[in-house]
């Protein structure tokens, strides 16, 4: 009887998770669908004129990324908890932060990564300019996986509370404000055809920086919520 | 044997224990650091006070078994005890260690099937044993096949989980723990949606656990009938 290693155990993980996932694979891509609607609104509720859209652009892709995300963060855990795998999980040789970051970068893979694929496209709907396409594709992949991280530490701890959505939502939006601030500002200037790297730096030492915590703490709120 | 490893009040514990449950042995058990032990558990809910100074200790072959009226806590002692939970006071021990110390060698040993089975809906039988055997260690399909055959659930074991009834959900949960090969079994309620076969199914189940040297701690309103292995009666009031 030979013990699995901790990358073994996280591949099943992944591989348990995307076969959920792609079972009922009509609840997946919700969040993009979301994404897409969002951002056609702003639009319709505003003008069309090609000026106006192009400035608002970075702003109505972020936000419309960030309420995706947040939308799709509720079933992150709570299926898990519900059924008690999550218990299954938490009594499993293996370390819980490590096994829930294995379930983000699930997570992420199923509803960020479609989003920065999909962003060009929208970014064209509001007529920016080409130069603007790839920094902006670059913050979101930057971005998407840091609002999973912070997401999934506000996930954990509403994990077994009945109706969570709405309190998760509170949780999660003001601690995502700066990925949000410096991914547009980092598309705003890429817009302007100026050099957008400081941003995109700092997006990239906030996705380290909750790489590294986000999952103790999840971990943490986990077994509270167990408790 | 190193007893100066064990705290001090350990053997006035395990010489309450042992007068309590099993006359005769105490001599044998004091000698020895226990398997499985808890000490002076305490465990509150909100301003109720669910049990205190609660402690037992047992070996291989032994099984601790919990009886009480609902809502005295069987549940909740079995949620310490596997440590998803943490006492008011007291600790649980694992070979002499406490568990949350070293909470991969414990959770290696420890199986818990509590009320909820804890399968995926979407996945069948044999994909849920995958997972769960696949995080804890190395397997082969044999091992799986094995344990669903000996749970009587092989004719189901391709279908969704959601589409099973609750005593077949019930057998599946349980084959996981006998593939697993866990030395501490912890079942809370596990005769629950069992029909007549199935409970007598599980009760041999136990006599083997318990006669290969396993442990278990087991919750359950019913009698256990054990035709191996010696039965702890631990009742919550």
């Amino acid at each position: 009887m030979e013990n699995v290693g901790i990358f073994t155990a996280a591949a099943r993980l992944v591989e348990r998770d995307l076969k959920v996932i792609f079972r009922h694979v009509s609840e997946a891509f919700n969040p993009l669908v979301f994404f897409v609607v969002v951002a056609t609104l702003f639009p319709l509720a505003t003008s069309p004129d090609a000026a106006l859209l192009r400035d608002m652009a970075p702003g109505v892709v972020w936000v419309a990324a960030l309420l995706s995300s947040t939308l799709a963060l509720d079933s992150l855990f709570k299926a898990d908890m519900d059924d008690g795998t999550m218990e299954q999980l938490a009594l499993s040789p293996q370390p819980l932060a490590w096994l829930l970051l294995a379930k983000i970068v699930t997570h992420w893979v199923v509803s960020g990564l479609p989003l920065v694929l999909i962003a060009p496209l929208v970014a064209r709907g509001f007529f920016l300019p080409t130069e603007a396409i790839l920094p902006m594709m670059a913050a979101l992949a930057l971005g998407t996986p840091t609002l999973s991280l912070i997401g999934a530490v506000g996930a954990a701890l509403t994990a077994g509370v009945r109706r969570g959505g709405a309190l998760l939502s509170l949780l999660v939006l003001p601690l995502s404000l700066p990925t949000m601030i410096f991914g547009a500002r980092a598309t705003d200037l890429a817009g302007l055809g100026e050099d957008p790297s400081g941003p995109l730096y700092l997006l990239a030492a906030l996705l380290f920086l909750t790489l590294s915590l986000a999952p103790l703490a999840a971990a943490a709120a986990i077994r509270i919520s167990l408790d | 044997m190193p007893l100066e490893y064990a705290p001090a009040h350990l053997e006035s514990v395990l010489k309450r224990v042992c007068v309590r449950h099993a006359k005769g042995q105490v001599l044998q058990e004091q000698e020895s650091i226990p398997r499985f032990s808890a000490h002076e558990l305490e465990l509150w809910r909100g301003d109720r006070c669910l049990f205190s100074n609660l402690a037992f200790a047992i070996g291989e072959g032994d099984c601790l078994h919990v009886t009480g009226p609902n809502g005295c806590g069987k549940t909740s002692l079995l949620r310490v005890l596997s440590g998803m939970s943490l006492a008011e006071s007291g600790e649980v021990r694992w070979d002499g260690t406490r568990i949350e110390r070293d909470r991969g060698t414990f959770n290696q040993a420890v199986f818990y099937v509590g009320h909820r089975e804890g399968l995926k809906a979407h996945l069948s039988a044999v994909e849920n044993l995958q997972f769960d055997l696949g995080i804890r260690r190395s397997y082969d399909q044999a091992d799986i096949d094995a344990a669903l055959e000996r749970l009587a659930v092989t004719h189901c074991a391709k279908l969704p989980v959601r589409v099973l009834s609750a005593g077949q959900k019930r057998r599946v949960a349980l084959a996981r723990a006998v593939a697993a090969r866990s030395r501490l079994w912890i079942l809370d309620e596990p005769f629950t949606n069992l029909d007549v076969a199935g409970r007598d199914l599980i009760s041999h189940l136990l006599d083997d656990h318990l006669s290969g040297g396993g442990l278990a701690v087991v919750a359950a309103h019913h009698d256990l009938p054990l035709r191996a292995g010696r039965r702890v009666p631990l009742e919550i009031s």
